[in-house]
């Protein structure tokens, strides 16, 4: 694995002067991922959203790379065509059979745990070898903070709103990297913006092995979660060390925790700073909270069963 | 000159046998009757070794033509089939296709959308993707299915064209039975086709390009849809030099627009696809009885051969448009909307009746089609049109 300093001098193929909001967590999961890749050229396919408006608006491009975005639902499908083009073309002698190019396919949680998860399953099953990130920012982040299917019991969005009648988000949010697991594809993994040295560890990694690959990186969006952009790694810390967010990978079946979290924290750590779960601390919602703690515990117990056991 | 055989086959046999001679280096598969056995025939040549084509077995058609969309942007020669309710599955990738200017050649067995549930042919399918920026050819026979299919390549990677194009041809009609069709050798079509320059490849890697930028407000999205109306309106002559060229090759007849008995017509049916066949059959039939019936042919529908059609029905008294689909709520189905607009400048206004015929493969039997060539010859001595469109062979 490259350290601090090598990973330092390798290019940045995301450009800076893109027009993501200050302190988004997606152009940091992009740029640690990209840095991961090493020195291969990479072929980039991003899912229609706010990492693809905010860098490509024509005639400009923040990407030194090869770039393709086509639509919301399908950037695995793409990438696989891509991927798929290029073993086409070895074979036709157009391409030397021996140049190598990675391909990455990029979408938020919306693109990727919801309308994107067939095109997704589909590309993972299929085999190509190409690396699929989701930055999951918990909510339809580009449309104007409506909630997908990663986003948080109790937290509120633009579509799961606060009132008399409802508190937020009624249902618990879809275990993305757990269903990629049961692919059986050779590596999956969970990491966050907030451990860069996990993260680009897991990166190298998903680029490294043959056929599909699979990353769920937890990347903050200050303007929806209503926390100062000067925050954003210090919430995805606390995502971590409260256990809402646990960092792990399965390679080849073997589950395995990446980052160990002594004496776990509460989950109102997390939540409390966070203007999304501020009617969670207003009376009257105290079971509310001890029902998002009690999930946390089971979800950080059964997984614990799972690295024990492998 | 090439060297021809004649064979018996499936329409379905010979568009897959045509894919394997333009030699494609991605192909994307799923399977939707009765496109079925087009992407089955072209993996036996995968599973042979026959092809180096990488063939991609997707988990549906919205995936197949977003991954035809990847893999034509990577510079790669991109085909695939489909049908009816996997066409509309793919109907916003269709867009993006044309839209980002790759030259994808698909084949699509003309079959009736839901609902009800039907599998067998009408137009519906096609005609709702008419607007979607795609060259259209349709065939009315299985060799023109397989000529079709291999000038599509030619036209859509022409450098003045670099739009999608569809090869359609009719569901179970002419996708499922046996036909005397000529094949080519393999050297003479790939000496046709050529080799595919792509431009601004993905996999160019020293020369990165973005693909699929945005282009909101202020930006020049309105300026890329008109780049996108003059490239179709430069097919028009890529089109014809394709066929000419091709004609040349193969000794078979191509044109937009197909016309028999015109020269000297008093009325005329226009058709599209199989039908075409059945309607030469009984105008031949009815000009022995001494009703003097002309028959056009429209082999490419988008884009729409506006001029070929009125030159071809100039002089005609009545003119019949055969619709094998609905247009609900226009004044008629969408080939007679065309047709109506392509006659709106001719020197003198004849009667266009609009039939709606076969939706969902109900049977065109030659007396149907007598009734309109007895129809169009009776208005064309002055008897009262219809008003309205009429339903051919409906309960």
């Amino acid at each position: 694995m490259a350290n601090l300093k090598e990973l330092t001098h390798r290019e940045d193929r995301l450009e800076g002067g893109h027009r993501l909001c200050a302190g988004c967590g997606a152009s940091i999961a992009v740029r640690q991922v990209l840095l991961g890749a090493g020195v291969e050229p990479v072929v980039v396919g991003c899912a229609t959203g706010c990492l693809e408006v905010s860098t490509t608006i024509y005639p400009y491009s923040s990407w030194k790379t090869p770039f393709i975005h086509n639509a919301f639902e399908n950037s695995a499908a793409t990438v696989s065509g891509v991927e798929a083009a290029f073993k086409g073309l070895k074979a036709a002698g157009k391409i030397p059979a021996d140049k190598k190019v990675k391909f990455v396919a990029f979408g938020g949680d919306g693109g990727t745990y919801d309308i994107g998860l067939q095109s997704l399953s589909g590309a993972m099953e299929r085999g190509h070898d190409m690396v699929y990130v989701c930055y999951d920012n918990g909510a339809y982040m580009n449309t104007g903070i409506q909630r997908s299917s990663a986003t948080p019991k109790g937290a509120w969005a633009t579509t799961s709103q606060v009132g008399a009648a409802q508190q937020g988000k009624q249902q618990r949010r879809k275990d993305l990297t757990q269903i990629m697991a049961a692919h059986n594809i050779p590596y999956v993994a969970q990491a966050s913006i907030s451990h860069w040295k996990d993260l680009t560890a897991k990166a190298e990694k998903a680029f490294a092995v043959e056929g599909p690959a699979f990353l769920n990186i937890f990347a903050p969006c200050p303007r929806g979660w209503r926390i100062p952009f000067d925050t954003t790694v210090e919430i995805a810390k606390s995502a971590v060390q409260t256990g809402y967010w646990p960092l792990y990978e399965v390679e080849d079946g073997v589950w395995r925790q990446t980052v160990k979290v002594m004496n776990r924290k509460p989950v109102v750590e997390f939540l409390k700073p966070q203007g999304r779960f501020k009617h969670l601390f207003a009376p009257g919602n105290e079971a509310l909270l001890e029902e998002i703690q009690t999930d946390v515990d089971v979800q950080w117990d059964r997984l614990q069963a799972r690295f024990s056991c492998s | 000159m090439p060297t021809q055989k004649t064979i018996a086959a499936t329409g379905n046999t010979v568009v897959a046998e045509a894919m394997r001679q333009c030699a494609p280096d991605m192909m994307a598969a799923y399977p939707i009757t009765p496109q079925t056995t087009i992407v089955e025939e072209f993996a036996g040549f995968v599973a042979k070794g026959r092809v180096h084509t990488e063939y991609i077995t997707v988990e549906s058609e919205h995936s197949a033509m977003s991954a035809c969309v990847g893999a034509s942007a990577a510079g790669a020669r991109v085909m695939t089939a489909t049908s009816s309710q996997g066409l509309a599955l793919m109907w916003e990738e269709l867009h993006i296709a044309s839209g980002m200017r790759l030259p994808i050649v698909m084949a699509n067995a003309n079959r009736a959308l839901s609902a009800p549930i039907n599998i067998h042919c009408d137009h519906s399918d096609i005609m709702g993707a008419r607007d979607t920026g795609w060259i259209t050819l349709f065939a009315e026979t299985a060799q023109e299915a397989y000529d079709n299919t291999i000038m599509a390549i030619r036209i859509a990677e022409h450098p003045d064209v670099l739009l999608p194009t569809m090869s359609c041809l009719d569901g179970f009609i002419t996708t499922h039975s046996i036909d005397r069709v000529c094949i080519m050798d393999d050297e003479s079509v790939a000496g046709f086709v050529g080799e595919y320059t792509p431009q601004n490849a993905l996999l160019d890697i020293e020369n990165p390009v973005t693909h699929g930028s945005f282009a909101g407000l202020g930006g020049p999205f309105f300026e890329f849809k008109k780049s996108q109306r003059m490239a179709i309106e430069r097919s028009r002559a890529v089109i014809n030099e394709v066929g000419a060229e091709f004609s040349e090759l193969s000794g078979r007849p191509f044109g937009m627009v197909e016309t028999w008995g015109m020269e000297d017509a008093d009325v005329a049916v226009v058709v599209i696809g199989s039908t075409a066949g059945n309607v030469r059959h009984v105008a031949r039939r009815m000009r022995e009885s001494g009703i003097k019936a002309g028959v056009v042919k429209i082999r490419c529908f988008r884009p729409f051969p506006y001029a070929e059609l009125a030159e071809a029905l100039s002089g005609v008294k009545a003119v019949a448009v055969m619709d094998r689909a609905e247009s609900f709520g226009a004044e008629g189905g969408p080939l007679f909307l065309e047709v109506r607009s392509a006659l709106y400048d001719a020197a003198e206004r004849v009667p266009v009746i609009n039939y709606i015929y076969g939706l969902g493969g109900s049977d065109v039997r030659l007396e149907l089609i007598e009734t309109v060539l007895n129809d169009l010859s009776e208005i064309a001595v002055g008897a009262q049109a219809p008003t309205g469109l009429v339903y051919l062979g409906s309960r």
